[in-house]
């Protein structure tokens, strides 16, 4: 049956040693290399679930009585967006556990594509061949970044409504073209009516399509150049080591995306995420505090928070402060992100190719600017709930602000001064185990000789 | 650990993947909360995780390959010809039909690796089937049950003929040929409930009351409304798809890809000359269904 199958499409195509070769291609054993599998199930995941809450979801800002099950909102004025999530939240079927789900796996989504970038950065895995497939996962992060906020921002309740706000006056404060950026985008001034669809759309379609050919070009890119490896026996920089895709990789594989999607069921079920009933339909005149947005904001909410008051006005024309913290920054940090294979490269003067991968001791500033750049993301992501910090530790909020100032440039310094001369101990102190090449002869006698191989 | 032992662990495991896939058909049907389903879901896929973890630890065996890289490597002819090779071997190397298959020989071989024990495969496959059942249930969320909706519209016994400027048909008001139409009372625009009302000439049209019929406006084949009334020779045509509909014979099918007539109105007139209707429709309008008898 198969055979005659395979021998069709081959008569068509050519395709059989095309299939032999996939299904016989080698996958590194490491489970680090699985990381970058869980953004993809987490994908699968945000579609399938995505497109149920697609097919209740209304993107329109038309104000209606909500006159549903939850009896604390019955008689509030709210738009038909935010009425739709109230009915898959407490009408639909199930409707909660899947939105539920749909909103921690955007969390878990951009969380493991975090943990996944580590993984190819303190290993060095990004240096040339794969050099241009960090530039396409860079891409990708970001992407995400905007499909996760666009989501979030769509069910027009109070936090999203808010974080909205904050983005449009961000989107406004670009020189030149920003007025009309944020026209052009919401239809009209903020909260346009057309917002809501305008964002639905970039949100299912225009976000999603971009994802998903990024996602395809970083496949077909790590599928050309094989998997890198970690030293090891029979490993060498000219080969791959690894079990067969079929049928060992794939059952081990299955064993992940169950277990993503068991993972992301659990606390879609059990761990209750975006309660929108509690923070009410957005109103142009309300504010709840604490707010912070989804994780993954976060960095950028503390940037605004920590930012220099600095506008420029110059021939009668003004450049707003949130354009340093809200603009400039991200694309720095981007441009950084970008480039560093390349940086590293010149500074280095290393142009070969690498397919054995470092342990982050063996490069310590390379270690070192990694986890400075940690330190880094870290306290804006702190600083991004100093008013939470503040309440809890009476500490006044203009000292924690300029506590965040300070960390944000001095603390990355200390992590690199620290990182470097622990893995530079490390490293000096052997830290790579590597046995004595011996040639191993049995005697006639019984009993081994050892020669060691210079 | 036994090899039977180890076996019986990935039984289990396949066995809670199918439990937790009816659970949530179950809890799905049963409108259980949110923690109900979810817990049915969560063990499913552990089961499912469970079982693919035994059956790469315990049932295939440990294999390694080696691949020659050639990417990075700068195109040469040789390479440039090996990238280009399936499209040759497609366009004039075509291979007899019962060559031997090296996709199919990695194939069978994978599949015999995997199913080392046919009756957990069995189970495996039967598990499977049971999710991929369960995966299709969420479907029923997406709208309401059907009930008897389409077998009802809004006409009650003794709503008035309202026209779309929102006056009352009576008794008085149409001419011998003339045709209107008409929502119940208070449910102007319903798509359901439109019909039409027609004065025929004296002896024509079986129990017309005072030469008044009604009949349901919505074409008993593809829905259009039924717009055209040629009064000349009673009949109603559809401009959609031209069935044509006896209005003197209780709107039955003359000619044209409807399959049924047109549901009458049952009519009265009362004393204040206001023409009502004497009920709803005695039959769904519209087109077919599986459940219209």
């Amino acid at each position: 049956m198969i055979a005659r199958l395979l021998d069709w499409t081959d008569e068509r195509l050519g395709s059989s040693h095309f299939i032999h070769k996939a299904l016989r291609k080698a996958f590194p054993d490491h489970w680090s290399f699985m990381l970058g599998e869980i953004n993809f199930y987490c994908f699968l995941v945000l579609i399938a679930t995505g497109t149920f809450l697609a097919l209740w979801y209304v993107p329109s800002t038309n104000e209606i009585v909500y006159n549903g099950p939850y009896a604390l909102l019955r008689g509030v004025k709210m738009s038909e967006a935010f009425e739709s999530v109230m009915r898959i939240s407490f009408q639909v079927n199930a409707g909660l556990l899947i939105r539920q789900i749909h909103h921690w796996a955007a969390n878990v989504f951009l969380a493991a594509i975090v943990v996944h970038m580590c993984r190819i950065f303190f290993t060095g895995s990004f240096r040339k061949p794969r050099d241009i497939n960090w530039v396409v996962g860079v891409l990708l992060f970001f992407t995400a970044m905007f499909e996760g906020f666009s989501g979030y921002s769509i069910p027009d309740d109070l936090l999203s409504g808010m974080g909205l706000r904050i983005a449009v006056s961000i989107l406004q404060s670009v020189p030149f073209v920003g007025t009309y950026a944020m026209f052009w985008l919401l239809g009209g001034a903020f909260p346009s009516t057309l917002m809501l669809q305008r964002l639905f759309t970039l949100h299912v379609y225009i976000m999603p399509i971009l994802l998903l050919g990024g996602i395809s070009v970083h496949m077909m890119i790590l599928w050309r150049q094989k998997h890198a490896q970690f030293p090891g026996p029979r490993h060498t920089e000219r080969n791959v080591v690894g079990s067969p895709l079929f049928p060992n990789y794939i059952v081990k594989t299955l064993a992940l995306l169950f277990g993503v999607l068991g993972v992301l069921t659990m606390l879609g079920a059990f761990v209750q995420i975006n309660p929108v009933w509690i923070w009410g339909p957005y109103r142009s005149d309300l504010a709840i505090t604490p707010a912070q947005p989804d994780w993954y904001v976060g960095w950028l909410e503390g940037a605004l928070r920590i930012g220099p008051h600095w506008a420029i006005h110059m021939f009668g024309h003004m450049v707003p402060s949130v354009f340093w913290p809200g603009l400039v920054l991200p694309f720095i940090i981007m441009v950084v992100l970008v480039s560093y294979p390349f940086v590293e490269a010149f500074v280095t003067g290393d142009r070969a190719e690498h397919n054995l991968l470092d342990r982050p001791r063996e490069k310590p500033a390379r270690t070192a600017l990694g986890v400075a750049f940690f330190v880094f993301m870290a306290g804006l992501f702190l600083a991004g709930a100093d008013d939470l910090e503040a309440r809890y530790t009476n500490l006044p909020l203009e000292g924690l602000v300029w506590f965040y100032r300070l960390f944000c440039i001095f603390g990355p310094m200390l992590a690199f001064a620290v990182t470097y001369a622990l893995a530079g101990g490390l490293k000096a102190r052997g830290g790579v185990h590597e046995a004595p090449r011996v040639r191993l002869t049995r005697k006639a006698e019984g009993g081994f000789s050892e020669d060691e191989i210079p | 650990m036994s090899g039977r032992a180890r076996e019986v662990l990935v039984a289990v495991a396949t066995g809670a993947a199918a439990a937790g896939s009816v659970g949530f058909m179950v809890a799905l049907v049963l409108h259980e909360d949110i923690h109900w389903q979810g817990a049915a879901l969560v063990l499913a896929f552990a089961g499912f995780m469970l079982a693919a973890i035994g059956w790469a630890r315990f049932i295939l065996p440990r294999e390694q390959v080696e691949e020659e890289r050639t990417a990075g490597v700068p195109s040469t002819d040789a390479s440039h010809d090996a990238l280009l090779g399936v499209v040759r071997q497609a366009n004039h190397d075509t291979p007899n039909a019962h060559h031997d298959n090296i996709a199919a020989r990695d194939i069978e071989r994978g599949a015999q690796q995997l199913n080392r024990k046919k009756w957990l495969g069995r189970m495996m496959i039967a598990a499977v089937g049971l999710f991929g059942l369960a995966a299709l249930f969420p479907i029923s969320s997406l709208g309401p049950e059907p009930d008897d909706t389409l077998f009802h519209t809004k006409w009650r016994r003794g709503s008035r003929l309202q026209r779309l400027d929102g006056t009352f048909v009576k008794q008085s008001d149409l001419n011998v040929g003339a045709m209107e139409t008409v929502f119940p009372e208070g449910n102007l625009d319903d798509a359901q409930s439109v019909a039409m009302i027609l004065r025929m000439p004296d002896g024509v049209g079986r129990d017309a009351l005072n030469g008044y019929i009604a009949y349901s406006k919505v074409c008993t084949h593809a829905g259009c409304p039924v717009a055209l009334y040629r009064a000349a020779d009673h009949k109603l045509v559809c401009p959609c798809h031209q069935s044509v509909f006896d209005a003197a014979n209780d709107a039955a099918v003359l000619s044209g890809p409807a399959d049924h007539a047109l549901p009458r109105l049952p009519l009265q007139i009362g004393d204040d000359g206001y023409v009502r209707a004497d009920g709803d429709f005695p039959e769904p309008v519209g087109p077919g269904f599986w459940e219209h008898a």
